[in-house]
């Protein structure tokens, strides 16, 4: 991790507003991901459909006016459940991405406070650990042990989280250790966790929330997987990766079925990837000068 | 003369024309799919999965008798027996000549080791209650062996026929699992674990030669798999097929016949008789009522599937319908919970990794709904379901298929997971096993589908039906299930 | 010097123990008796009795846990109750299927990747680029098993070119072999090679800031000269270190696309493991797996040491 810029307080003329508009993959990414964020929203207040209401004579339809996206094998509405799936995707991957904030991010800083100490070697080890684990297979087993449900989905990708997080706080906390603003507020007398969470924290937000954005659309992705193998959100809460899964031997017969969900599940990703690229571009102001 | 010249002349063309178009001659091997792998070949010991019958069964190992595509039981290393008068001695008179694939005689001691074994202290067979009521395994000479029971049992052959009694060798017994010794037409050429058995013919088999030389079995368990398997043309055989939702396409394409048969699969929509609120028969009732089975059969499994209304299979002489007693009637559903005094009520469903199970219950869970039954669906594992709905009777709904054959004894066993207890039904069912008037044992067995049906011991849904999807020109493949199994002897290319 | 390896020894040795210990503690508290998922809905008390003492599940979990630790150390993994055979027997098997995919993965990774980053960062800011650009960020997008579904749809049910999946085993002949995997490798390789096509292009592009590169330059090398003559090599470092994650990541990642394609691999190995409750197998490929990732992560931290012996303090 050595992208790291200068803090952001050193930077005056920097108006992030004006910037972002010029940066087309952020204008882009933050349309397709603002898109699924409204549909999840309105889907909490508005569906055309109740999203377990089952219709099986009406099963298999193609796209028409009555339903968008036509309808499943047990004639529920696809864009409903596409709309509540949105729900479910975003809901899974923030919460596994916070899980992975809340807890990385003090362990990092921790660490870096704590730096060459016997806590600083645990907490990196432990992380080190964690990322020799074959991610999906331990998510497929923490899910299979405590039951499949979208809180342990959750959790089981929150964990993996968790160590992203905590490598990139203490690279980046390491670098302002050795500022002048870091070291005159120790001379003034401050303890490591104070600086920790007034001087160091506050640099990093920016790094955190552009990694944050891509841990998000991987979130999604893992989800996804997840749901696939039927191990995420249980029926009837919808699930992109659960209605792949489900559609997935009648494709010659419904093929939308199929694709849609796929279809926003790659949205939704590339909406997210797009966003953090721009973000990148746009809160790292070394990048921002040498790519520019 | 010259007749003789033109039959000569003739069979020396045909000679040449056989000889330069190969493609005349039948096809000599088979690919065939299965849904499950078995974990080993051994019947005997490898454990209850029906993918281990299926395999093995008939094929590699063989049993004193077989149980043939009609259910009917029928001769085989045993070719012939004599029952006692009281019914309690039997007396097989081996086949001459019968040899296991490592060359050595099938003798009479082999039977008395396969016997003994499966019913011993130490016994791991899966189904070790088919040998409970035999006393004793004496050999007479090496083609002679005589079982004593200790009471008659009507359907002793017929256990004898299962797949689970098929007959080993004691050198062998250690390592059948993996490297399987039997008397059947194949024996094992490879296991790639994970992928595929490879069975070829066995030369030196007692009975006629089998028309299939090469089987390749690939283990196919995802069922989107299995129908991109199916129609990129991989597949010749695939029984137990596990997407009914791609069976009107595939009918329509000239390349596959599609067979749809019976088994003895009741599909059932268990409840807990012994948890409150399901203990009231009332609130059983009114779940009995909710279930649309047409919905059902047309939803999980695009309409294939026989409804029911009680534990019996149609295919079954004494099968009564009794699906009126438990019909669709949602309104009467509600009156029987208000009458119950039950409100906001919600039961938890637990969904095994069947995929009939997996389609039905959003189906059901929408039925309760209507109902004011609040489902929570929980999709558990196979290895998950057995110990904790099964053992634990820790549920209060699941859908599950029982395959076994004449299983209707379940509901009078008191551990069993229904937790149903009916001193009138258990008399019926051991009065059942006392008689041997069969028409006496017809009206009892309607009998015990009444009390089922009027108890509402479970949710009666639909009979499991067996789809075969075959590749055109393949015959001989069994319709139906009397037991897990696929004869591969059986089958032959007709061009 | 000896000092230090000493040091990583012993992390090592503490990261392996903790490990296995994570790993055993999640497979004794999976739900299911793997003798009851073996016998079924019929068996009888004694029965099951018989075959968990067969298994030697009716041991304290100390004695279990030693008794695995010091069969793996022995290379003894156990023996599988699904298939009764060893373990190590089957990831022998299973390597045989699961490295060769990964590899041809890897290579189409890079066979997509090299051009496609080169001629983006060569080029940039051109049509090409932006096309580069464009297409990797669907490539990452795009989750690999719907990608799949519709390789197997095409390919197999439509055109019938290839096998819907299955692997015919080496024996069968090399070409029917990689012509087995090529699909499965296909749909890995999409989101590694858009991965690695964007790592390439801007380890080239920061190369190409380097002032030996603009001295390059001013001595009259075009821009596409300098790349090829210099910037080439230096740019390949942080992208071989990417190949080195996706190959173990391939390894082990690669269960959901076997289980679409049902390929014995690896992953299949512990999926299947996970739902039979095969737990000798499940806990011995996993902790393989995790022994391989830190063994390598050891011999690296060591040889950036010889290398570079500045590097002993950690940042």
């Amino acid at each position: 991790m050595s992208i790291i810029g200068p803090p952001v307080s050193e930077i005056d003329d920097f108006n992030p507003w004006r910037e972002a508009l010029r940066s087309p993959s952020f204008v882009a990414g933050a349309f397709l991901t603002s898109l699924i964020i409204i549909a999840a929203v309105v889907s909490l207040i508005w569906t055309p459909y109740d999203f377990a209401a089952q219709d099986i004579p009406n099963k298999l339809q193609g796209m028409n006016a009555a339903h968008w996206f036509g309808t499943d094998m047990y004639g529920r509405d696809v864009f409903t459940q596409i709309l509540v799936g949105a729900r479910t995707s975003i809901g899974v991957a923030l919460v596994a991405v916070g899980l992975g904030i809340g807890v990385g991010v003090p362990l990092g800083l921790f660490a870096a406070a704590q730096r060459g100490s016997l806590m600083d070697e645990i907490v990196m080890r432990g992380n080190d650990l964690i990322f020799a684990f074959p991610a999906l297979l331990i998510a497929i087993l923490i899910t299979s042990v405590f039951g499949p449900s979208a809180i342990n989905a959750m959790i089981a990708i929150g964990v993996f989280n968790i160590p992203v997080f905590a490598r990139l706080a203490r690279a980046a906390a390491l670098s302002l250790w050795t500022r002048e603003f870091v070291l005159s507020a120790r001379v003034a007398g401050k303890g490591k966790a104070r600086i920790s969470v007034e001087h160091i924290l506050p640099n990093i937000t920016n790094l955190l929330i552009v990694q944050g954005t891509i841990q998000f659309s991987l979130g999604i992705l893992a989800e996804a997987a997840l749901a696939y193998v039927g191990l995420g959100a249980q029926p009837p809460v919808p699930s992109w990766g659960k209605m792949l899964a489900d559609s997935q031997t009648l494709v010659s017969l419904a093929p939308h079925l199929a694709i849609i969900p796929g279809l926003a599940i790659v949205v939704t990703v590339l909406g997210l990837n797009l966003m953090g690229d721009g973000l990148r571009d746009l809160l790292d102001p070394r990048l921002r000068r040498s790519r520019s | 003369m010259r007749t003789s010249i033109w039959t000569l002349a003739l069979a020396g063309a045909l000679a040449l024309a056989s000889s330069f178009s190969p493609a005349l001659a039948a096809r000599t091997d088979i690919n065939i799919a299965m849904q499950l792998e078995p974990t080993s070949l051994d019947p005997t010991t490898g454990g209850a999965a029906a993918a281990i019958r299926s395999m093995s069964y008939d094929n590699i190992f063989e049993g004193l008798t077989r149980i043939d595509r009609d259910g009917a039981v029928q001769p085989l290393l045993a070719k012939s027996w004599d029952i006692s008068e009281d019914g309690l001695t039997y007396t097989f008179h081996l086949q001459d000549g019968v040899v296991f694939h490592d060359g050595n005689p099938l003798t009479a001691s082999d039977v008395k080791y396969s016997l003994d074994t499966a019913r011993g202290e130490d016994s791991v067979n899966a189904q070790k209650q088919l040998f409970a009521k035999i006393d004793s395994v004496d050999v007479v000479d090496d083609q002679t062996v005589k079982v004593t029971l200790s009471a008659p049992q009507g359907d002793f052959l017929y256990n004898m026929g299962w797949g689970d009694a098929v007959i080993v060798s004691e050198r062998n017994a250690a390592t059948n699992g993996t490297e399987p010794v039997g008397t059947g037409p194949y024996k094992l050429s490879e296991w790639v674990k994970g992928d595929h058995v490879t069975l070829v013919a066995n030369p030196s088999y007692w009975g006629a030669a089998p028309e299939i030389e090469t089987a390749v079995i690939k283990f196919i368990s995802d069922p989107t798999a299995a129908v991109a398997s199916v129609l990129s043309g991989d597949i010749d055989y695939y029984g137990g097929f596990p997407a009914p939702e791609v069976l009107e396409q595939i009918k329509a394409d000239p390349r596959f016949q599609v067979i749809v048969g019976a088994t003895n699969g009741e599909t059932v929509l268990a409840m807990n008789n012994g948890k409150a609120p399901l203990d009231d028969i009332k609130v059983r009732e009114a779940v009995a009522h909710a279930l649309d089975r047409s919905a059902i059969i047309d939803g999980a499994q695009f309409g294939y599937g026989t409804p029911i209304g009680s534990f019996f299979p149609p295919t079954d002489p004494a099968y009564v319908d009794l699906t009126d007693i438990s019909n669709y009637d949602p309104e009467l559903s509600k009156k029987l919970l208000a009458e119950a005094g039950v409100s906001d009520l919600t039961l938890s469903l637990k969904l095994p990794p069947a995929s009939y199970a997996r389609a039905a219950g959003p189906i059901i869970q929408q039925e309760l709904a209507e109902i004011g039954i609040k489902v929570d669906i929980t999709n558990v594992e196979w290895a998950d379901w057995l110990q904790n709905v099964f053992t634990n009777k820790d549920y209060d709904l699941t859908i599950i298929s029982h395959v076994e054959p004449n299983d209707y004894g379940v509901f009078a066993r008191d551990d069993y997971y229904f937790d149903y207890h009916s001193e009138a039904y258990k008399k019926v069912v051991e009065e059942i096993g006392n008689t041997t008037d069969p028409q006496k044992q017809l009206a009892l067995k309607q009998e015990a589908q009444k009390i089922l049906a009027n108890d509402f011991a479970a949710g009666f849904l639909f009979e499991f039906p067996y789809i075969t999807i075959a590749a055109e020109g393949l015959e001989g493949v069994w319709e139906n299930q009397p037991v897990p199994a696929m004869p591969i002897d059986e089958m032959s290319w007709s061009n | 010097m000896s000092s230090y390896i000493a040091n990583r020894l012993v992390s090592l040795i503490v990261s392996l123990l903790v490990a296995s210990i994570v790993i055993f503690l999640i497979i004794e508290v999976v739900p299911g008796d793997p003798a009851q998922f073996m016998l079924g809905m019929n068996a009888q008390p004694d029965t099951l009795a018989a075959l968990r003492s067969q298994l030697g599940l009716d041991q304290p979990l100390l004695m279990r846990y030693f008794s695995w630790v010091a069969g793996m150390l022995h290379g003894d993994f156990g023996i599988s109750y699904t298939y009764r055979s060893p373990v190590s027997e089957l990831i022998v098997q299973r390597i045989g299927v699961s490295a060769p995919l990964a590899l041809l993965s890897l290579a189409l990774t890079i066979i997509i990747a090299f051009p496609a980053g080169i001629i983006a960062a060569s080029r940039r800011n051109s049509a090409a680029d932006v096309t580069v650009m464009g297409v990797t960020q669907f490539g990452v997008a795009i989750p690999n098993f719907w990608f799949a579904i519709i390789l197997v749809w095409i390919f197999a049910v439509t055109l019938h070119w290839f096998s819907a999946g299955g692997f015919p085993g080496w024996d069968k002949g090399f070409w029917l072999g990689i012509k087995g995997l090529l699909l499965p490798a296909i749909a890995l390789a999409l989101p590694q090679a858009s991965i690695l096509a964007r790592v390439m292009r801007s380890s080239l592009l920061d190369t190409l800031d380097e002032d030996y590169i603009r001295t390059a330059r001013a001595k009259g090398l075009t821009r596409g000269q300098a790349l090829r003559g210099h910037a080439l090599r230096n740019a390949l470092i942080p992208v071989l270190t990417i190949v080195g994650l996706q190959f173990s990541f391939l390894l082990a990642g690669a269960i959901i696309i076997e289980n679409v394609f049902y390929l014995p691999g690896l992953g299949r190995l512990i999926f299947q493991g996970i739902t039979q409750r095969d737990l000798v197998t499940v806990k011995s490929v996993v902790m393989l797996l995790v022994f391989a990732v830190i063994f390598v992560n050891f011999l690296v931290e060591i040889a950036y040491v010889i290398v570079d012996p500045r590097l002993r303090k950690r940042t």
